[in-house]
C-alpha cells in the first residue's frame, strides 16, 4: 500500500494573516508558515494504517515556494517514508486549475494507492483541490470523511453533509479527503527527526513533470483576483464593569438598537 | 442574456435544500437561471412549480437511477450534459460539501476556471465578477476567470432577494453514468433534529459560549439566553474541545462562519481563530471576567464581569419587558 498525503504550507492562523494589495495573493512572507494543521491530521491518518502495517510506504507531497522544505522535513520526522517537492516559479500565483493539474502530474509520477488531503486549507478554504486531482486522475474521490477504514483494494467512512451523514465506500485507488473529526497528529521525535534527514526527498520542477504552462495551461480557464480591499479594523465600542447593574443595562443597550 | 445553469440541491427526501431561492437569485443576476435538477426518476417533476416561483426561467430535469447509490457523479454527468444543450455563460453551486465536489470535478473536466465561494456576483460585459470575503471577512476580494468557462460556488444564503417568478420550460433528460470512477453510498443517516432553535448558519441573532462557562452543565446558561433572544448557540474552540457543545455549535476559522445581527460572546477571550468567525458580526457583545480578554477590541459592547451574574440578570430583564 503506498499512500501520499498532500501537504499544504499556510500562514500560521495564531498570528496576522495579509493579502498583498497589489496581487490578490497571500502574503507569505509576512506571517510564520506552518503546515496546515489539516494536512497533519491527514498524514496522522497514513501513518496509524503503517503503524499496523509496516510494509505500507507513506509519501509526503507538496507544491509550493522554497518554504515548504521545513513542513515535508516535519512530515518525514513524524514517519513519511519520503517526500517530494514541486517547485518552479511559475506556478506563483497558481489557481485551483494549475494546482490540481500539477499535483495530479506529480501524483502519477510518485505512484499510489490512496491520496489524503485535509479537507480545506486555513488559508485558501476552498475544499476543492482533492476533487479535481481526483477527476483528473480518473479515480474516485471521497471528501469531507470523518472517519477513515482502509483495507487492502478499499477506503471507507463516513462524510457530514448539510442533509445528514453518508457512508460511503470507493475501491482503491482512490483521493480522500478529511475533516478536523479525525484525531490531531503524533509529535515528531527524536530519533524521527534525526532519521528524517537520510529519507529521500525528491524536488521536481515542472520539466520534470513534463508540463510546459505555455502548453498545458493553453485555453484553461484561469480565476484571478483583480482587486483586493482590507476591511477597515472593527473599533471597540462601550466598555463597562459591572457594579451589579450591567445586565439590565445591555438590556437597555439591545431595545435602544433594536436588536430586541 | 445568457443561460446560466445553476445546480438545485435536492434531499434524499426529495426536497429542495434550503440554499435553492438564494442560489437562483444569484443566477438571476447575471442572466436567465435555468435550474438543473439530478433525482432518481419520476422525483424531480413535483419540484417544477417551486422552481419556477423562485425564479427558474427553465428546469432540467436529469433522471438517473444511479442518484443516492454513486456519490456525486450523477450530479457532474448532468451539469455537462445540461451544457451541451445551454452553453452556459456560467455554472452555480451551492458553496456546500456537495457543491464543491461537483463544481471542483466539472472544473477540472472541461478545464473550467472554478471561482470559490462568492458571496456577490455581477457581470461586467462578457465577464463575471465575483466578491468574497476572506480571512474571516478581514478582505474583500473580487475576481473573474480568464480564458474559459466560470463554474462559481456561492456562499449559502450570502445573496439576497429573489429572481421574478416565471413558468419554466421543462427538459426532461435520462442519464447513465460511468460509475468506475464513484465512490459508492452504502447508507444515509438523517441529521436528527433536536432543537426547536435556529441553525447557526444564516441565523440573524447567535449567543456564543468559550471556557469560562466552566463546565457542560452550566453551558446551559448559553442555550437559555439563546432561547430568550429567539438565537441560534454557538461556541468557541476551547468550549468545543472542553466537551462543553458539540462541534457542530463550532464557531471561527475551523468551524462555522456567521455574520449575524446581534453576536453575544459569553466567557469567550476572543482568540483570533474565533473571531475570524464572527468578526462581519453587525453588533458584537461580550461578558468576560477577563478585562484584557481580546473580544472586548471588537465588540460594541462589553462587560467585564461574571457571566453567571450578569446573564442571569439579563435574560430576567428581557423576559420582563416582553411581558409588559
Amino acid at each position: 500500500m503506498k499512500i501520499v498525503v498532500l501537504v499544504k504550507q499556510v500562514p500560521d492562523t495564531y498570528g496576522e494573516r495579509i493579502l498583498d494589495p497589489a496581487t490578490g495573493l497571500v502574503d507569505r512572507s509576512g506571517s510564520d508558515a506552518v503546515i496546515d494543521e489539516i494536512d497533519e491530521r491527514a498524514l496522522e491518518v497514513a501513518l496509524s494504517y503503517k503503524d499496523a502495517h509496516k510494509d505500507a510506504e507513506v509519501v509526503v507531497l507538496s507544491m509550493g515556494s522554497a518554504a515548504v522544505t521545513v513542513g515535508l522535513r516535519k512530515g518525514l520526522a513524524m514517519g513519511a517514508d519520503s517526500a517530494v517537492h514541486v517547485l518552479d516559479s511559475a506556478l506563483r500565483g497558481a489557481d485551483v486549475g494549475w494546482t490540481s493539474t500539477v499535483l495530479a502530474a506529480a501524483l502519477t509520477a510518485t505512484g499510489f494507492d490512496l491520496v489524503i488531503a485535509g479537507n480545506e486549507s486555513t488559508d485558501g478554504g476552498g475544499g476543492v483541490v482533492p476533487a479535481m486531482v481526483a477527476e483528473r486522475l480518473g479515480v474516485p474521490p471521497i471528501t469531507y470523511l470523518e472517519s477513515v477504514q482502509i483495507s487492502d483494494d478499499e477506503v471507507a467512512g463516513e462524510r457530514g453533509t448539510g442533509q445528514g451523514k453518508l457512508r460511503v465506500h470507493a475501491a482503491l485507488p482512490a483521493v480522500i479527503s478529511i475533516t478536523e473529526r479525525l484525531p490531531e497528529a503524533r509529535f515528531p521525535k527524536f530519533k524521527g527527526i534525526m532519521s528524517a534527514k537520510k529519507k529521500p526527498f525528491t524536488v521536481l520542477s515542472l520539466e520534470d513533470l513534463g508540463i510546459d504552462p505555455a502548453v498545458t495551461f493553453a485555453g484553461v480557464g484561469r480565476s484571478v483576483v483583480l482587486q483586493t480591499t482590507k476591511r477597515p479594523a472593527r473599533a471597540s465600542g462601550k466598555k463597562i464593569v459591572d457594579e451589579g447593574n450591567a445586565g439590565v443595562e445591555l438590556a437597555d443597550f439591545l431595545v435602544a438598537g433594536h436588536l430586541i | 442574456m445568457s443561460n446560466i445553469l445553476a445546480l438545485i440541491e435536492v434531499s434524499h427526501h426529495g426536497d429542495l435544500a434550503d440554499s435553492t431561492p438564494s442560489l437562483l437569485a444569484a443566477a438571476a443576476k447575471l442572466g436567465t437561471p435555468v435550474a438543473v435538477v439530478v433525482t432518481v426518476p419520476g422525483a424531480g417533476s413535483a419540484l417544477v412549480e417551486k422552481l419556477g416561483q423562485l425564479g427558474a426561467a427553465q428546469v432540467y430535469l436529469a433522471q438517473s437511477e444511479q442518484v443516492g447509490t454513486f456519490l456525486v457523479t450523477p450530479q457532474v454527468d448532468a451539469l455537462a450534459l445540461a451544457m451541451s444543450t445551454f452553453n452556459p455563460g456560467a455554472i452555480l453551486t451551492v458553496n456546500s460539501v456537495e457543491g464543491r465536489d461537483v463544481a471542483a470535478r466539472l472544473a477540472a473536466r472541461i478545464d473550467a476556471g472554478l471561482v470559490i465561494d462568492a458571496v456577490d456576483l455581477r457581470s461586467e460585459g462578457p465577464s463575471i465578477v465575483a466578491t468574497h470575503s476572506v480571512f474571516g471577512g478581514a478582505y474583500t476580494v473580487e475576481s473573474t476567470v480568464q480564458g474559459g468557462r466560470a463554474i462559481v460556488t456561492v456562499r449559502q444564503g450570502a445573496i439576497e432577494g429573489q429572481a421574478d417568478a416565471a413558468v419554466p420550460v421543462v427538459t426532461t433528460v435520462s442519464l447513465e453514468s460511468d460509475t468506475g470512477r464513484s465512490a459508492v453510498i452504502d447508507e444515509v443517516i438523517d441529521n436528527v433534529v433536536v432543537s426547536a432553535r435556529p441553525p447557526l448558519r444564516g441565523a440573524s441573532t447567535v449567543v456564543s459560549g468559550g471556557r469560562g462557562l466552566g463546565s457542560q452543565e452550566k453551558f446551559a446558561l448559553v442555550e437559555r439566553l439563546a432561547d430568550a433572544l429567539g438565537a441560534a448557540v454557538g461556541a468557541s474552540r476551547a468550549a468545543v474541545d472542553a466537551g462543553f457543545v458539540s462541534q457542530a455549535s463550532q464557531v471561527g476559522q475551523t468551524g462555522v462562519t456567521v455574520s449575524p445581527q446581534l453576536y453575544v460572546a459569553l466567557g469567550i477571550s476572543g482568540a483570533i481563530q474565533h473571531r475570524a468567525g464572527m468578526q462581519t458580526a453587525k453588533t458584537i457583545v461580550a461578558i468576560n471576567k477577563d478585562a484584557d480578554a481580546p473580544i472586548f477590541d471588537i465588540a460594541d459592547f462589553g462587560i467585564v464581569g461574571d457571566v453567571f451574574t450578569v446573564v442571569p440578570q439579563l435574560i430576567e430583564a428581557i423576559e420582563s419587558r416582553s411581558k409588559k
